[in-house]
């Protein structure tokens, strides 16, 4: 049954977040999108932008937006949908929130305590290569298009992904405006031109 | 004694009126927990921001747990998380719906042919800026290579590769690091 998978995987998703919000993302991707099937990389996609561009955390906006659309693809109404929304978001939530109940009060004595400093280095240096894989995982032709069905699309792509990415890089600049301009660029050129 | 209506407030005000993720919210937390309500000084601010990085989960929530225990308890956790994740739940919601009503749109369907390869390149990014920040060097680059690897080519799941590294960090700092200061 979706509900009882979809609480249990983002339960899993929550306790083994480290490294904040994109290293979610690739918790997310990964469970969704590559083990049960919920969603294609490109329906993914669309959920990080749109959890770019609205408040609060990024973990929290995309665990509830993938609930929803997990259901939703399961073939239920969007009652049941909004229900799965709340549930994945619950679940992403609670165990941190007992942990940091149970152990905060212990740990904010050890912060500077050598082997808490090491763990964290190790997790730290991991999340880099998950938010890597998270990313090539993402390139395909839900995301880029197709070169045989659509090569226009395809070259676009790679131009707007580049450019992002370097301007990104070089100038730290807001996702917004970039997740913004790039819809803008996908109107003219999808839409008025072709 | 500060009232759980209070506290549900100000996180509510937090989770509301910051866009672009966790770390943006630091500014208006301090700013509503330091310097408005004075529940917090400036350096048990930056020692419970620590903590709720250096712990699983979403670090806004922990940042609401940690503080609303702090004030109120138990109860006071559960108000603070609820009031930071709220309306950010209930706008990705409304999105997530009209977006579902709108699938198939033409306009719409163009403006996402467009955002999506630069999500890819938004999730990119960050890789090369943390890996500054995580003081990589010679004899620790290949953590993050082997783990992107096996989660990319092998299908690994993530979870294992955070449980291992979690493992051998603690076996590293038990058995080799004596002396010296990073692996």
């Amino acid at each position: 049954m979706i509900f009882w998978r979809l609480f249990y995987t983002f339960l899993k998703i929550g306790i083994f977040n480290f490294g904040g919000g994109m290293a979610m993302l690739a918790l997310i991707q990964n469970e969704v999108v590559e083990v049960n099937g919920w969603m294609t990389a490109g329906e993914f996609a669309d959920i990080v932008a749109a959890s770019q561009v609205t408040p609060g955390p990024i973990g929290i906006n995309v665990a509830t937006y993938a609930g929803y659309t997990s259901v939703i693809n399961a073939g239920y109404e969007p009652s049941f949908a909004i229900f799965g929304a709340f549930l994945a978001s619950f679940a992403v939530l609670l165990l941190p929130f007992i942990t940091m109940l149970l152990v905060s009060r212990y740990l904010m004595r050890h912060k500077d305590n050598p082997m808490v400093k090491t763990v964290m280095h190790f997790l730290k240096l991991t999340v880099i290569g998950l938010i890597a894989a998270a990313a090539l995982l993402l390139i395909s032709p839900d995301t880029f298009g197709s070169f045989s069905d659509s090569p226009l699309q395809f070259w676009v792509s790679i131009a707007l992904f580049v450019v992002a990415f370097l301007v990104s890089l070089k100038w730290k600049t807001s996702p917004i405006l970039l997740i913004v301009l790039s819809g803008a660029v996908g109107f003219v050129v999808y839409y008025l031109i072709m | 004694m500060v009232s759980l209506w209070q506290l549900f407030w100000s996180f509510f005000k937090i989770g509301t009126f910051t866009i672009g993720g966790g770390y943006a919210m630091i500014p208006l937390m301090e700013k509503e927990l330091v310097d408005r309500h004075r529940w917090l000084t400036a350096e048990e601010f930056m020692d419970i921001l620590t903590l709720s990085q250096t712990m699983p989960g979403i670090f806004a929530a922990n940042m609401a747990t940690h503080v609303g225990w702090r004030l109120r308890g138990f109860s006071g956790a559960a108000v603070a998380v609820i009031g930071n994740v709220l309306m950010p739940i209930l706008i990705i919601l409304a999105m997530a719906a009209g977006l579902h009503y709108l699938q198939g749109n033409a306009v719409v369907e163009a403006v996402f042919k467009g955002v999506r390869p630069v999500v890819v390149a938004l999730i990119a990014a960050p890789v090369f800026r943390m890996a500054r920040a995580a003081e990589i060097s010679r004899y620790n680059f290949w953590i993050p290579i082997v783990a992107a690897l096996l989660i990319w080519l092998l299908g690994v799941s993530p979870i294992w590769i955070i449980l291992i590294a979690g493992v051998g960090g603690y076996l590293y700092g038990k058995y080799f690091e004596r002396k010296e200061v990073n692996p």
